[in-house]
């Protein structure tokens, strides 16, 4: 199943062993939209950084800002106010709202229920309006910033997040009543891709592919970030380990994620959006740190080399849940406006590598399934 | 209901005839299979990266594509004109060039984004610094990633370069 | 149990390996030795009151500047029993590239290692499936170390497959159409 097939998981490759119609074998090969994000981001400052983290996740900008925006905030020992915080979660929900509607477009497309893709797609238009209205761009956003996030949000965008959140759980019951009880889906998912709670901890499973087994296990809860800690919300957790489950767990997410926005625009305080101490577009924040003879390394205008690197370095790792799982971004610093090393701990790295263990024993219409369940998004996957 | 027994040629369009009470068009050859391919580009999608997104978006229910004749093919071997929508990485070129060897002329090549356009952002050891150091381009769209209108307007004006071709249908070209 | 109790208790159960406890804002790392490192990685999974059974993630640093280490490799685990996490950082030699796997303990170092493997050179001994995961198999040289290009055009150690591509684009111009 080479690289190419239709625009919906991206460039995965898959090479299956056959044995009639059963997999025997499945490897997966990945690296086919392997950008250099972690060695680009290495010459950059932290908020030049910023927009290359948009382009992970690109179905879910705002999630992969926001995760970079915790831990850079964490390394330097930025408090953000609490207005941004309220902001942050109110676009992290909206931007989980979107990936999910996209999760069972793609799903559903794929197993063979194209109604439901384009409803889902008109659907998500009115959340990228919300974007638009923000901060002008629909897809990769560069809202959330080191500090808060960029600009205020104003009335005419509360009147019509509440209108969306008003609307959206009919629409949800839409797409429910189209596949839920359909006879075909359940043949097609249930009892299909099934993985223990013991091996989906070994294997590094986040999200709702975890949750599915059976495990609760939610970054917001355990290690809570921006306004988490202040809202009420239930993480759904399945049962039966199969792709039926986790398909409930995302529904149900759907409606906790409205639960939280609804929270979140009541409570809005007031206040400043930007912490004053963020490192705003300063390109000269310290001095760089640039071994002179090695290839890698361009100094900014008004920037020398150094002699020797330096030390010491402070790191740090912190995570964020994404739609898709847990995000970790592991940083170490050294003092320059640069990060020494940036390493991305991303969902989808993690989930295409279970994908043998989900397809080997099973038809191959099931691996379209499994494909579909562990939600990969293949510019997170490469970075 | 009024029928036209005009049997004189009216010129409409420069180069289209129409005499309107024998109910006939006269027009050159070029014209009419520039028409027809205009008006059904079947394009393959090649959608890579976060421009696919966006490409899926222009082809749902909003920005309607199908209204322009587009209609998305899976195989190369059917479609008219390739969309190539994100970062083209140096692992995945030879790909590309075999799918694009696969697909019967005539065909056109759009370069969606600014990664398939010329890199990007991403400069780095693993990108092609634009499609077109491997495929011969017709449309260049950019924008990082390019609003659906921005898409539309790229078919169109991929239809008007179509519609000026010249002698593009015959063996003897 | 709070980070610094658990750097003590490792520190009392291998103190020969354990060369350095750092800690900075609410996290602390250890760096270690390599040689013990799956006996350690083994008591952290297995112990009832650490029970790691999580690992979050599994990265390499290239220290240029250093002369004695150059790489570390560094793994952030998480206990979803206890809600506790720590930060292990075991360091490796540019003469002596390699280091134990941990797949037999946590299933999803897999495909880390494969990555730490592809983008630093560090071989993981004892690793079921090691090659390269993101760049193309015959790639040459390891593209996360400090002394590797950042730019596309490498010039002459241009990848081979796209070098070919390149060529068979340039011979098939001339039976363009147009």
């Amino acid at each position: 199943m080479g690289p190419q097939h239709p625009a919906t998981h991206g460039v995965l490759r898959l090479v299956l062993e056959l044995d009639g119609e059963t997999v025997v074998r499945c490897t997966p090969h990945v690296g086919y939209l392997h950008r250099g994000t972690e060695k680009l981001a290495e010459n950059r400052t932290y908020p030049m950084a910023l927009p290359l983290t948009d382009r992970l996740d690109y179905v879910a900008s705002m999630s992969n800002n926001i995760g970079f925006c915790v831990a850079v905030e964490k390394l330097l020992g930025i408090e953000i106010p609490e207005r941004a915080k309220y902001i942050r979660t109110i676009m992290g929900e909206l931007t989980r709202i979107a990936n999910h509607i996209v999760w069972i477009a793609t799903h559903a497309l794929d197993i063979g229920a194209m109604t439901v893709f384009l409803y889902g797609m008109r659907d998500r238009e009115w959340i990228l309006d919300l974007y638009e209205m923000t901060c002008g761009a629909r897809l990769t956003v560069t809202y959330p910033r080191i500090g808060g996030v960029r600009c205020d949000i104003n009335q005419e965008f509360i009147d019509s997040c509440y209108k969306f959140i008003e609307d959206f759980p009919s629409k949800v019951l839409q797409y429910e009543t189209l596949i839920d009880q359909n006879p075909i889906w359940l043949q097609r998912t249930k009892g299909v891709g099934v993985i223990s709670a013991q091996d989906a901890i070994n294997w590094g499973l986040t999200g709702p592919t975890l949750r599915g087994s059976g495990v609760s296990y939610d970054v917001r809860k355990f290690a809570p970030y921006d306004a988490y800690d202040q809202v009420e919300f239930d993480v759904p957790v399945g049962n039966n380990c199969d792709v039926y489950d986790r398909y409930r767990c995302r529904m149900i997410e759907f409606r906790e994620s409205v639960k939280i926005i609804r929270q979140c625009l009541d409570k809005l305080p007031g206040g400043l959006v930007l912490a004053p101490g963020a490192p705003a577009y300063d390109l000269l924040a310290g001095k760089p740190r640039i071994v002179p003879g090695h290839p890698v390394g361009e100094l900014l205008p008004g920037e020398e080399e150094e002699e020797e690197p330096r030390e010491p370095f402070d790191e740090m790792y912190a995570a964020v849940e994404v739609p898709k799982g847990e995000l970790g971004f592991y940083i170490i610093g050294d003092g320059s406006g640069r990060p020494y090393r940036m390493k991305i701990r991303s969902p989808s790295f993690v989930h295409a590598s279970v994908l043998p263990k989900l397809c080997e024993g099973s038809l191959v219409a099931d691996v379209i399934a499994n494909i579909g369940t562990i939600d990969i998004v293949l510019g997170e996957c490469d970075r | 209901m009024i029928i036209d027994g005009t049997t004189a040629l009216i010129e409409v369009e420069e180069g289209i005839k129409v005499i309107p009470g024998a109910n006939t068009i006269i027009a050159s050859v070029d014209k009419l299979v520039n028409w027809g391919r205009k008006s059904s580009i079947w394009p393959m999608t090649f959608g890579l990266a976060c421009c696919a997104i966006e490409m899926m978006a222009t082809g749902a229910s909003h920005y309607d594509l199908d209204r322009f004749g587009v209609v998305f093919r899976g195989s190369p071997r059917q479609s008219d004109a390739i969309i190539i929508a994100g970062t083209l990485t140096k692992k995945m070129a030879p790909i590309v060039r075999m799918v694009y060897d696969q697909m019967p002329a005539p065909r056109y090549v759009i370069a969606m984004g600014s990664c398939a356009c010329s890199g990007g952002i991403y400069n780095t050891y693993s990108t092609v610094q634009g499609v077109d150091t491997i495929l011969p381009v017709d449309i260049f769209i950019p924008g990082c990633p390019p609003r659906p209108e921005a898409l539309l307007d790229g078919l169109i004006k991929l239809q008007e370069l179509i519609s000026k071709e010249y002698f593009n249908w015959s063996r003897w070209r | 149990m709070s980070p610094q109790d658990i750097a003590e208790i490792i520190k009392s159960q291998f103190p020969s390996d354990v060369m350095e406890m750092i800690k900075f804002r609410d996290q602390v790392s250890i760096l270690v030795n390599k040689s013990r490192i799956t006996e350690m990685m083994t008591y952290l999974h297995d112990s009832p009151d650490l029970s790691f059974d999580y690992l979050a993630d599994l990265c390499g640093v290239d220290y240029l500047g250093r002369k004695d280490h150059r790489f570390e490799v560094v793994y952030n685990l998480l206990s979803i029993k206890h809600n506790h996490q720590i930060r292990i950082k075991a360091f490796v030699t540019e003469t002596d590239c390699s280091i134990d796997s941990v797949v037999g303990i946590w299933a999803g170092a897999n495909w880390l290692e494969r990555e730490c493997y592809d983008m630093f050179g560090i071989t993981f001994n004892n690793h079921p499936d090691l090659r390269r995961v993101l760049m193309p198999e015959d790639w040459d040289g390891y593209p996360l170390r400090k002394d590797y290009p950042l730019k596309s055009d490498l010039g002459e150690k241009e990848w081979n497959g796209l070098k070919e591509v390149i060529q068979s684009a340039e011979r098939n111009k001339i039976h363009e159409a147009r």
